[in-house]
């Protein structure tokens, strides 16, 4: 075979079981659970989104002092419950008369939704493109993320950007979690403990993005010229390498910190105090 | 030391057609798969067509699809398998089929020729090359790929889709645009050269999903999709969709360093 | 049936490993166009196994280090038969060679100020290894082939065509060198995928198709090594030099047996490893010779001192070359001092911190987790000596790669003959390629280019290449009516016979048994037939080896049978010293019929003949290079007055 063996354009657009292709009718030979990895994903985000529609839009018990859900925090609408010096400022004025937490919940959502470790999960799980490696795809075409609207996967950053801010205000919220139901400070409770590990996944996740990794020193071409941002981009690749895990755990304890949230303010659990 | 026998389907044809043929072979302590291959040919089938080299690992030629999974034929253990399993190989099925085990992997080659070589720096005698480990620390993760084309073979964009192959080069070959684009010497942004753009533009970078079957496959072990990939979506993102990093280069008018 | 394909090249390079690419790159930078052929897929040469580095006096990590140094080490190694003019050369310009990849995009692992680092490797005074982990061919052949591919980027945008000036034949293999009265005219060539034969029309034919492993039972070559080269020139005409001598690494694995014979890097040693048996004990230090005493350490605190502080310590008897720690292990091993597997013990895991080892060594540790089960960061290995390397090969010029007495043949690389004596360096082979590759592609180009008349095609050499091809399609049983010779079963006995009669250690009736059974296989080669078709039929293409490798292995045991001395790779039982009188001794190797022919001959007389041939003295500058007193241990009396 010479090196200048041309490919075969269009020769057939079946994939592995077209004309130039070794001749087996099954789309796969795999003897293992494929299907496994992308059902079970396909399955904990089904279950993410649902729960997380549902509190969105109830517009209901996501206060409970000192406790904000981190679904409607910030909140920034007129007909938000009032929570002392915590982050509601109506921005918004009164004529948005649906849940806040819609306002709120884009940014996280589209950073999630461009996320390059989610776009993986749901192209798999939910688009079949692939169902897992070396199984054959369903659809017909595919053109990847060349073309409006998957090209704005490209714009991952600025959710990154904005993922930073909300993930500060989750920090405040947190902080201001040390407090009792009447406002003063140096007390904790199991809620605290809840928010501590939500908002150090959620940092965790943060900075684990691959736009951050890039941004802090990923983009360099010569790190011996930067020494302090090569240490940087090293610690943000160690986190990286558990981006996937990370994403999981944090969309875990953000929807747990929601409910811990949700039963206390629906008054079916009791927050037990420390001190 | 204890031998069995197992039972073998390998696809045997050529371009007109083929099918799985049964062997029952058989198989002693610390084989791998291509020894199993090799022992059809030698005492079943003797045309057995089957490309291999080094049997370490080394040079990627033995490249197959065992058990519906892209692997090395060489690096993959019988021990793996349950004496009972019945073993699949066949061909890579990305590729056209050329007979039996071997395709015609032409399109990596065509690929190679697209990506614009090294360009070395102006003025820099050779001897006088300075590059801090940290430095190339990068590409040369990249340049352990033996080019087995098991990421080409198992990439979705083009095995499912033909028609992609035209504009796609495949994580192999943007993986060595993300290698030279790394490369603390590459002179090509000098020559007019911009490696981000063309990563897009030229050789279809935006047909990359990152669904990221080429790092599960690869057997070096790269991290083809979080090392290399992504680093350069996000190196075509700064060049096309950043207007802060466009403004800050047109402010400073000096490549990023 | 001549109506097979023609093309016309300026230059064919057989073999698209280091030296054949390096022998492209500078054909086709020299004007001339230049095509390469070779039987794998391009990139996967075997060059891709070499794992520590290129032996370079750069001086990056002991600025005291110099060519001359360089050259030193080698004619040691070789003891003393090195064609010395191949040693200068090779030692004068490995440093421009490796610097030259760097222009071509190759990243080597760097010094702490930014330079190539160089590691320690056996028989190499300082560290002088260019190296990329344990991974270095890898680099080498990447970094040569995209070399090709920007050339022919080059070429793509001067005339539209990739392959205008440069083209990769692969997958195809030659099976004839063709000639026009003495002087080369082409090759005849078969191509794997179609099966279809085509002849490419050059006047010179550049041989870089590595070693001869393939011959050998327990080698770390791969099935591309089985002597094609050699072969092609021996039927052209031209003589193997000195093939006695085949290098047995001392480490290559033992276990498990599918894999037994792969290679486990020197460097291994170099970082650290050391060796041993089953006692427990680092049995290098018993073995130590006479000519080597000064040079290494005595006791296990000064070799492991030396790692850190070489210029005030001696290094570790586990860098000795490896001619001499193959037969330690293999004395080791006879002496029932053996690890379970038959080998000894290679521990890296006491030396050094698991994380250094990963770092250091990654394609060991993963080769051994892999395909053995070890972890190599918690437990020794299991080594033992595996064929590695032939030091013979193609008599060639010094200067110009020429093979000698065929005008337009040139050979560079392991097929070439003389560079490493009798025992090859590690780390020196890397940078034999890159510059006698060059040479043999710089030569090679002007040689074209001076000719006046292109020599013509011969019809009836093309119909004769074409009929041999194809015997074992239409091979027929024994008078008796039996059936054809599997050529798998024969290249196993062959193998089997190779190794066991004239392997590591060798004996006069062992080797003149080797001979015999040698004149069988070839008897029952010709019977060697095969089923299906010409596409991709791995049994033809065994039969088509086998006769290069039946030719090959008959030069080794001949040549071996006749030199009564044990010398570097080459270990009598029954005549265990040097003995000086040989030094100035080549052998070279002919075939029996000047014309190529292969007609079947006396199974006793075989079908090569056996010349002596005495070398030039070495010239007096590099001579004053040794001390005296080192001379007197290697050099013939007469040769020491002059």
């Amino acid at each position: 075979m010479a090196t200048g063996t041309e490919p075969h354009p269009q020769a057939d657009a079946h994939g592995v079981r077209g004309r130039t292709r070794a001749a087996i009718a099954s789309g796969h030979l795999r003897t293992d659970r494929w299907w496994l990895a992308p059902a079970s994903t396909a399955a904990g985000l089904l279950a993410f989104i649902v729960y997380s529609t549902w509190r969105a839009f109830a517009n209901t018990h996501y206060y409970h002092a000192p406790y904000v859900s981190p679904f409607y925090s910030p909140c920034i609408a007129q007909n938000c419950k009032p929570m002392h010096a915590g982050p509601n400022w109506e921005i918004f004025g009164g004529w948005w008369g649906l849940s806040p937490a819609l306002l709120i919940l884009i940014f996280p959502l589209g950073f999630r939704l461009t996320c390059y470790y989610y776009r993986k999960a749901y192209y798999r799980g939910f688009w079949a493109s692939p169902p897992a490696c070396a199984v054959a795809e369903p659809h017909k075409k595919y053109t990847g993320e060349t073309r409006f609207p998957l090209i704005l996967q490209n714009i991952h950053r600025y959710f990154f950007y904005a993922a930073i801010l909300v993930a500060g205000i989750l920090t405040y919220d947190t902080v201001l979690s040390f407090r009792d139901e009447t406002y003063a400070w140096g007390h904790m409770g199991l809620g605290t403990l809840v928010f501590l590990l939500n908002i150090t996944l959620i940092w965790a996740y943060t900075l684990s993005c691959h736009s951050c990794r890039h941004i802090v020193g990923g983009k360099l071409k010569h790190f011996s010229k930067h020494p302090v941002r090569y240490r940087m981009w090293q610690w943000v690749g160690k986190l990286n390498d558990r981006h996937m895990l990370l994403a999981w755990a944090s969309l875990i304890s953000v929807a747990l910190a929601d409910f811990y949230v949700f039963l206390l303010s629906s008054g079916a659990f009791d927050d037990p105090r420390f001190f | 030391m204890s031998s069995y026998d197992a039972r073998f389907r390998v696809w045997r044809g050529d371009a007109e057609g083929g099918d799985l043929t049964d062997f029952s072979v058989e198989v002693n302590d610390g084989e791998v798969v291509l020894d199993i291959i090799h022992r059809i040919q030698a005492t079943q089938a003797s045309d057995l067509a089957v490309r291999w080299n080094c049997k370490a690992g080394k040079c990627g030629s033995c490249s197959a699809e065992i058990n519906g999974r892209p692997r090395l034929m060489c690096m993959t253990r019988m021990s793996v398998f349950d004496r009972e399993d019945v073993i699949t190989v066949t061909p890579l099925r990305a590729f056209p089929v050329v007979r039996d085990l071997v395709t015609d992997v032409g399109f990596n080659y065509t690929k190679a020729r697209e990506i614009p070589a090294f360009v070395p720096p102006a003025g820099v005698a050779p001897g006088e090359y300075r590059m801090q480990q940290e430095d190339v620390d990068r590409s040369q993760e990249f340049r352990k790929c033996i080019e087995c084309f098991l990421c080409q073979d198992t990439c979705h964009a083009v095995r499912d889709h033909e028609e992609n192959k035209a504009a796609f080069a495949g994580p192999r070959f943007l993986m060595r645009v993300a290698e030279l684009d790394m490369h603390p010497l590459d002179a090509a942004s000098d020559s007019g050269l911009d490696r981000k753009r063309t990563a897009q533009e030229d050789h279809g970078l935006g047909y990359c999903n990152i669904t990221k079957c080429c790092t599960e496959v690869c057997p070096e072990g790269i991290h083809i999709t979080d090392n290399a990939l992504i680093p350069l979506k996000e190196r075509a993102v700064d060049r096309k969709y950043d207007p802060v990093v466009w403004l800050g280069n047109k402010i400073r008018r000096r490549p990023s360093s | 049936m001549s109506q097979v394909e023609r093309q016309q090249w300026d230059v064919v390079v057989v073999g698209a490993g280091g030296a054949g690419l390096r022998a492209a790159i500078e054909a086709r930078e020299r004007g001339a166009r230049t095509a390469v052929i070779c039987k794998s897929l391009f990139g996967k040469a075997h060059t891709v196994m070499a794992e520590g580095g290129i032996a370079a006096a750069m001086g990056n990590v002991n600025s005291g280090d110099s060519w001359q140094v360089h050259f030193r080490d080698t004619l040691r190694g070789g003891k003393f038969l090195n064609q010395w003019r191949m040693a200068e050369l090779h030692a004068r310009e490995a440093p421009d060679r490796v610097w030259e990849l760097e222009t071509w995009g190759a990243l080597f692992d760097r010094t702490a100020d930014g330079r190539i680092s160089q590691r320690n490797f056996g028989g190499h005074e300082y560290p002088r290894l260019a190296h990329v982990g344990d991974r270095t061919g890898l680099e080498l052949i990447r970094t040569l082939q995209q070399k090709i591919v920007a050339l022919q980027q080059e070429d793509f945008k001067e005339f539209g065509d990739y392959e205008a000036r440069l083209k990769v034949f692969q997958e195809c293999t030659v099976t004839r060198v063709l000639k026009d009265g003495d002087r080369v005219s082409g090759a005849f060539c078969y191509e794997r995928e179609s099966g279809r034969f085509f002849v490419l029309e050059a006047p010179s034919v550049v041989l870089a198709t590595g070693g001869i492993g393939k011959s050998f039972k327990v080698t770390s070559n791969s099935w591309e090594y089985t002597g094609d080269g050699h072969a092609l020139a021996l039927l052209a005409g031209a003589p193997l030099l000195n093939m006695e001598f085949v290098q047995f690494h001392p480490t290559g694995m033992v276990w498990p047996p599918s894999v037994k014979g792969i290679l486990v890097t020197e460097s291994v040693r170099g970082d650290g490893g050391v060796l041993r048996n089953s006692e427990g004990k680092r049995f290098m230090f018993d073995y130590v010779p006479d000519v080597f005493k000064e040079k290494y350490a005595e006791s296990e605190d000064e070799g492991d001192r030396w790692y850190d502080d070489p210029d005030h310590n001696r290094r570790p008897p586990e860098l000795l070359p490896r001619d001499e720690v193959a037969r330690a292990i293999n004395s080791e091993v006879k002496a029932g001092r053996g690890s379970p597997h038959g080998g000894v013990f290679l521990d890296v895991s006491t030396r050094m911190p698991a994380e250094r080892i990963r770092r250091r060594l990654p394609s060991m540790y993963h080769q051994f987790k892999e395909l053995a089960d070890v972890d190599i960061t918690a437990e020794p290995m299991e080594v033992g000596p595996t064929c590695h390397y032939v030091m013979g090969g193609i008599a060639v010029d010094s200067d110009t790669a020429a093979a000698r007495g065929v005008p337009g043949l040139f050979a560079a690389g392991e097929v070439a003959g003389g560079m490493h004596g009798s025992n090859r360096l590690g780390g020196n082979s890397l940078s034999d390629l890159l510059v006698f590759g060059r040479r043999a592609g710089l030569h090679a180009a002007e040689y074209a280019a001076g000719l006046g008349e292109r020599p013509a095609i011969d019809a009836d050499q093309v119909d004769t290449a074409a009929a041999e091809a194809l015997r074992p399609f239409s091979a027929e049983g024994p008078a008796d009516g039996g059936v054809a010779e599997n050529p798998y079963t024969l290249h196993q006995e062959l193998q089997q016979a190779m190794n066991d009669l004239v392997g590591i250690i060798r004996r006069e009736e062992e080797m003149a048994e080797a001979l015999d059974r040698l004149a069988g296989l070839r008897m029952r080669a010709r019977r060697a037939g095969v089923e299906g078709h010409r596409q991709f039929n791995p049994g033809w293409h065994l039969s088509l080896d086998l006769r290069n490798m039946l030719l090959v292995s008959e030069c080794i045991a001949r040549a071996a049978l006749e030199r009564t001395e044990s010398r570097g790779g080459h270990t009598r039982e029954d005549h265990p010293t040097m003995d000086r009188r040989w030094r100035r001794t080549n052998l070279l190797c002919r075939l029996v019929d000047p014309t190529g022919g292969l007609a079947a001959t006396d199974p006793v007389r075989g079908q090569i003949d056996l010349v002596r041939d005495t070398t030039e003295p070495i010239r007096p500058d590099l001579l004053a290079l040794f001390e005296k007193e080192e001379l007197v241990k290697y050099l013939a009396e007469e040769e020491l007055y002059e």
